[in-house]
């Protein structure tokens, strides 16, 4: 593998893993099973990109993505919440309307940003090449992301998020709103993601209607590669282990797709992902079958 | 104060099912009585309690605390004047969070939630304080997850943050059916105590009619959806099971079928 993928797996790994963190959230800590995640990565995308090369300064473009995502959290959240639409089935609807929605925002079914300034463009030091410049940025954002999330899920604020996912019913027994705690924390979810997508498109030369397709397996996939490399129940090491996931996985994808004697290929990648998450998800239960054998 | 005017609840109305859990229930509750509520398995207990509670919506009537009505108010609302144990041990807690957490969500019931650090150094020794009381070694473990306690210990605790917050009203439903008999007396015993203590008003919902007159100033029965006995004062001291028995039968006209639930 070369420096050069290397670094690209980076890259993107870090992008992914502002999704990663975004799942956590709705799938973790509200136990909300949110597809919308595969609709707002690309409407963040397509939000951004469709700013820029219409002029806007790309911190204010990603800001907008980021809030479009968050407005279609709380959509989602609302239809379950308040029009009591099953969680599942809830999120479902959103990523199919989010489908028609970013390309009514793109206009056609992709907006390239070449020569537009980008988030990453403009934050480059003249000095400094950008296939490493980019990571650097990225790390910046990542745990910039990660320690905001780690402050406010131990407010009281965040603490009743939690508790809502935990345990509804002792929530609302406590004075929770559980409803309102679970748009509040579906906006944050869907607008990192949304935040991940704006990123994409601007690392990525451009937004695409299809940059969504699967972003919720990458994102699960992440968290559960993540759980297993780093398990523990404490916020601040699960945040990290989000984080660490996403990139581990990244370098996996890079790796399989990089080593020509595997043979594997570019469109090999959801099988790589879907035996990745599989290995990971055994991991536990080999080792629980292994320590036993050695104690009898 | 508590009080419930002519409860009405039905449970799939309009249904061969229909089943009217409440029929024009009326109860009382002056400030600080001790309440034990008895009745056999479908007399409405639990209904009643979760229509004070605000778990289940009546269908007329009106429940007032402290002269505020709050029979339109959803659980989340209602939950600064009332505070609740479950029967489920599990139910009364978050199992994901830490000791001290739970104890920080419970002490800030019914108030807002902002964006201040939810578990503060300071409200430490006061947890420790708390917990110590129980005498079941918790106050060392404030970090631990709270899923690692035992039923029992996690129904002590679900009962010792009830109280953390001053309420008008705690509700206590059938908390002790789920432990094992030295464990139900040790809650039952905590539960006296911190009743006396924050003199609250309670209402406490029990199968056993030996519990039921053992704690507390006075016990009521319910019968399909209804108050048929109302005990207190010196008339209840003088009280044993039999008796309760007796009078239940005198009242209602007709023999319990099920004593042996009742006596259970």
């Amino acid at each position: 593998m070369s420096l050069f993928s290397l670094f690209g797996a980076l890259e993107i790994g870090l992008i992914f893993s502002l999704v990663a963190l975004g799942v956590f959230i709705s799938f973790r800590l509200l136990r909300f099973p949110d597809l919308t995640v595969d609709g707002s990565f690309p409407l963040g995308g397509a939000v951004a990109a469709i700013l820029i090369a219409s002029g806007w300064d790309p911190f204010t473009a990603t800001l907008v993505a980021t809030a479009a995502g968050a407005l279609a959290g709380v959509a989602t959240a609302m239809l379950n919440v308040h029009l009591k639409i099953m969680d599942l089935l809830a999120s479902i609807l959103m990523m199919i309307a989010l489908y028609s929605i970013n390309l009514r925002i793109m206009g056609s079914p992709n907006v390239p940003l070449i020569m537009e300034p980008t988030l990453f463009s403009v934050l480059q030091p003249t000095w400094l090449t950008d296939y490493i410049a980019r990571p650097l940025i990225l790390v910046a954002i990542v745990l910039l992301a990660k320690v905001g999330l780690d402050l406010y899920f131990s407010t009281q604020q965040g603490l009743a998020i939690r508790a809502t996912g935990s345990n509804p019913r002792m929530a609302r027994a406590q004075g929770i709103n559980t409803g309102a705690m679970i748009i509040l924390g579906m906006a944050i979810s869907n607008g990192l993601v949304a935040l991940g997508g704006a990123l994409f498109a601007q690392s990525q030369g451009g937004a695409d209607i299809s940059m969504g397709i699967g972003t919720i397996v990458i994102g699960l996939a992440a968290v559960i590669v993540g759980e297993s490399i780093l398990p523990s129940r404490k916020l601040l090491l699960a945040t990290l282990a989000v984080i660490v996931g996403a990139i581990v996985y990244r370098f996996f994808i890079a790796l399989a797709l990089n080593s020509e004697f595997i043979g594997l290929q570019a469109q090999d990648l959801n099988l790589i992902t879907a035996v990745l998450v599989v290995i990971c998800l055994v991991i536990p239960l080999a080792k629980k079958r292994l320590l036993r054998r050695r104690n009898v | 104060m508590l009080s419930a005017k002519d409860l009405k609840i039905t449970f799939n109305p309009g249904t061969p099912i229909e089943n009217p859990a409440l029929r024009g229930l009326s109860l009382d509750i002056p400030n600080g009585q001790f309440v034990t509520v008895i009745g056999s398995n479908g007399a409405g207990k639990s209904t009643f309690l979760n229509a004070v509670s605000g778990d289940l919506a009546i269908d007329s009537g009106q429940i007032v605390i402290d002269d505020t009505d709050v029979t339109k108010q959803p659980v989340w609302e209602r939950a600064k004047r009332v505070a609740r144990v479950f029967q489920d041990p599990m139910a009364g807690t978050c199992e994901d969070l830490t000791i001290e957490e739970n104890m920080a969500l419970a002490q800030q019931r019914g108030e807002r939630r902002g964006l201040g650090k939810a578990v503060r150094a300071s409200m430490r020794d006061g947890f420790r304080e708390s917990l110590a009381t129980l005498g079941l070694g918790l106050e060392n473990r404030l970090s631990d997850r709270i899923g690692l306690l035992s039923g029992g210990q996690r129904q002590a605790v679900s009962l010792l943050i009830a109280a953390l917050q001053p309420s008008r009203i705690l509700l206590l439903d059938e908390h002790t059916a789920a432990l094992d008999p030295r464990t139900a007396d040790f809650v039952l015993q905590l539960t006296a105590r911190i009743v006396a203590e924050k003199q609250l008003t309670t209402m406490m919902v029990t199968h056993s009619m030996r519990q039921a007159l053992d704690v507390g100033e006075r016990t009521v029965m319910l019968h399909q959806g209804q108050v048929v006995l109302d005990v207190s004062g010196e008339e209840r001291k003088g009280m044993d099971v039999p008796d309760l028995l007796a009078m239940f039968e005198k009242v209602r006209g007709e023999k319990l079928s099920d004593d042996a639930l009742l006596l259970s």
